[in-house]
């Protein structure tokens, strides 16, 4: 569910020679809104950015699991426990139809799990936070997942046809999510002190790293023009950003909460709400590695990958003895 | 042991009866046995599905882009294909 | 007694309904451990997804643990506001997870069980318990199936998946004796037609446990002795770490909506 704008590519650092009559074919066909099936031809940087773009995507939706499934055993009441399983196993999911829209690319499972094990990939800077009380979960879903599906849903009319269609599924797939950390905001609340304490503690740590899941401001974002040409992304970082405070602002006055922002203030002239300035010091960190649960995050993912090999390769071995035995 | 490369499979599933298996997505499998199950827990948790198949992808051969024109722009022509082009009578009534 | 806690007036009815409730709750929790940590992504869905029937097993048995107690406690009173010793579960179902092979084989010593069990109990005279019955059935059949697909492919896999699972059997057989456990309690209720006679599955049971077994290369282990006291409360010191962690919230901000 989660992608984000991260750090540009070195698509214009490694230009191939390709012919200029070839590329303006594609252009053509991008604007005129034909989608790109995985055998067509496409100009090798076109593919190196759908591949590290949509490999970041799944690798945050498999890390993304991380933080919200902290809380599954601790949930609450039967309720929440069965919805927060079925929504971090969607997540999973999720992940799993992106590595194979980025497989269909030419890259395999295997090299792209690799990257993130190695540290070499990258993956949403939001879920590098700590879920540290059960508001953490109803704020992810409203918040982080709201980010997400203002992200997601331009990508459903994405150029490359297997990262559109996935995107689709994952957008119906998700329409439950945020509702399900909307409810869990709105029950706390309507109830204790102590809740609604713990309801706005939540909002406090997460308003501004969601606000930075939508990458870095326009001004500084390198190479955006290259994937808006080639309708990858259908709007720029700050634009989705300011839909989303746009969005979040009345829903956070409904719950009777404040957000963490003294500068946010309705502008009449624009329409919009003004937000306060990021710290994008805090969002550099945090994408290096410095983050408060970069490194847990990673022990986790590789131990959960170094844990299961046997068990892989158990059933590889079954797979290669049963074909020889049906051979024989 | 070097991590084994564990194959992957094309998934298509018939949605209700009546229509026919639809391509839905692929997924990583060692075998055809896990690959349908993997299928039932990954493209059927909300009830999408009736029947599941499941392809080695390998398994598949695919036209070649390239060979558009020469594989699909000859039937463009052959309009008698199609009902319309045939003249009837209004009075004739529905045919 | 933990303060807060609820106090249940267990019935041979209501206890026969809690006890297998409280396996299919404390199995959930068990796969549910699991999430994002599965050896590979495609199980990850498939470990959730029988977490999530088990789960939603448990709600439906102890919504009419409620109904029939009549005291006004509802799932979640049961699920959080009863300490160990009130627990009814098998000991087997909260052995910890240990390694993949482990987790297989607990889920399928007690699938094989539980999907005769509840294809019985559709014939159940109380119409609730038939109807869970009817679903449950359905949902551990694919349990079986997915775990004796997995016990194959790691008996005969390589020579760690086996060491593995024999290991894992070896540990995990001496609790399935309690599968087959009656008490006065829960004859009672057997002879009203309500619930069935667990010793009319044993045959089931083991040929379904030899049949996958023998298909991965494994030999049925020895009968030996068989542990039990989780139908009374006599729990092994697993289930307290288990329910502390699930009952954390309820217990720590009593009374509270979630």
């Amino acid at each position: 569910m989660y992608t984000q704008a991260l750090n540009a590519g070195p698509e214009a650092a490694e230009r191939t020679i390709e012919d200029a009559a070839i590329l303006a074919r594609f252009q053509e066909r991008i604007d005129a809104e034909e989608r790109i099936e995985p055998n067509d031809f496409m100009p090798a940087a076109y593919r190196k950015t759908l591949i590290r773009q949509i490999s970041q995507h799944a690798h945050s939706e498999i890390v993304g699991m991380l933080p919200e499934g902290n809380w599954i055993t601790r949930a609450p009441s039967l309720r929440r426990k069965a919805a927060l399983l079925a929504k971090v196993q969607d997540e999973c999911g999720h992940g799993l139809y992106l590595y194979a829209a980025a497989e269909t690319l030419g890259v395999s499972r295997e090299e792209l799990i690799d990257q993130l094990l190695s540290g070499k990939a990258k993956y949403s800077s939001i879920f590098n936070y700590p879920t540290l009380s059960w508001a953490d979960i109803g704020a992810i879903g409203w918040l982080v997942d709201g980010a997400a599906i203002m992200n997601q849903i331009p990508l459903c009319r994405c150029s490359y046809g297997p990262y559109a269609r996935a995107m689709i599924r994952v957008c119906k797939e998700e329409s439950f999510h945020q509702r399900q950390g909307y409810e869990i905001m709105l029950a706390l609340v309507r109830g204790s002190e102590a809740q609604r304490e713990m309801a706005q503690d939540a909002l406090n740590r997460w308003w501004w790293p969601c606000l930075m899941m939508f990458g870095p401001p326009d001004a500084d974002s390198r190479h955006s023009e290259a994937s808006t040409r080639w309708k990858i992304k259908r709007f720029s970082n700050d634009e989705l950003r300011q839909k989303f405070v746009d969005a979040t602002v009345p829903q956070a006055r409904y719950l009777g909460l404040t957000i963490p922002d003294p500068d946010l203030r309705f502008n009449e002239e624009t329409g919009h709400w003004d937000y306060g300035a990021i710290d994008w010091e805090e969002f550099r960190q945090v994408i290096a590695g410095n983050g408060p649960c970069n490194a847990d995050r990673m022990a986790a993912r590789r131990k959960a990958h170094e844990d299961g090999a046997w068990v892989r390769e158990a059933a590889c071995a079954h797979a290669a003895k049963s074909r020889v035995r049906a051979a024989a | 042991m070097a991590a084994a490369e564990i194959p992957l499979w094309e998934v298509f599933i018939r949605s209700r009866n009546g229509l026919s298996h639809k391509h839905v997505g692929s997924l990583h499998a060692p075998d055809a046995t896990l690959a349908l199950q993997a299928a039932r827990d990954l493209y059927t948790r909300r009830g999408e599905g009736l029947s599941i198949w499941v392809v080695p992808s390998h398994a598949i051969t695919a036209s070649d882009p390239a060979d558009k024109g020469m594989m699909f722009e000859p039937t463009a022509s052959k309009i008698y294909r199609h009902p319309t082009f045939y003249e009837v009578p209004e009075e004739v009534g529905h045919m | 007694m933990a303060s807060g806690s609820i106090r249940v007036a267990e019935t041979p009815f209501v206890s026969y309904l809690l006890r297998r409730a409280d396996d299919a709750l404390v199995l959930g929790h068990r796969l549910s451990e699991w999430c994002g940590h599965a050896p590979m992504m495609e199980e990850e869905m498939a470990l959730a997804n029988m977490g999530l029937d088990l789960i939603g097993q448990a709600r439906a048995l102890y919504g009419h643990a409620g109904a029939v107690e009549a005291a006004g406690h509802d799932e979640d009173d049961f699920a959080y506001l009863r300490d160990e010793r009130g627990y009814r579960n098998l000991l087997l179902v909260e052995q910890r997870n240990g390694d993949f092979a482990r987790t297989i084989v607990r889920q399928f010593l007690y699938a094989a069980f539980a999907e005769p069990y509840w294809r019985a109990m559709m014939a159940s005279r109380d119409a609730t318990l038939a109807a869970i019955a009817a679903k449950a059935e359905k949902e551990m059949t694919y349990h079986v199936r997915h775990c004796a697909e997995w016990i194959v492919r790691l008996g005969d896999g390589t020579a760690e998946s086996r060491t593995r699972t024999i290991a894992a059997l070896t540990d995990l057989w001496p609790f399935t004796g309690e599968l087959f456990e009656v008490d006065e309690g829960d004859r009672a209720v057997i002879a009203d037609g309500i619930g069935i006679d667990p010793e009319t599955l044993r045959v089931p049971w083991r040929r379904t446990v030899a049949h996958v077994l023998a298909e991965a290369g494994l030999e049925v282990p020895k009968e030996g002795f068989m542990r039990n006291g989780g139908r009374i409360g006599r729990h092994s010191e697993h289930l307290g770490h288990l329910l502390a962690e699930m009952q954390y919230l309820q217990r720590s901000m009593p009374g509270e909506n979630w």
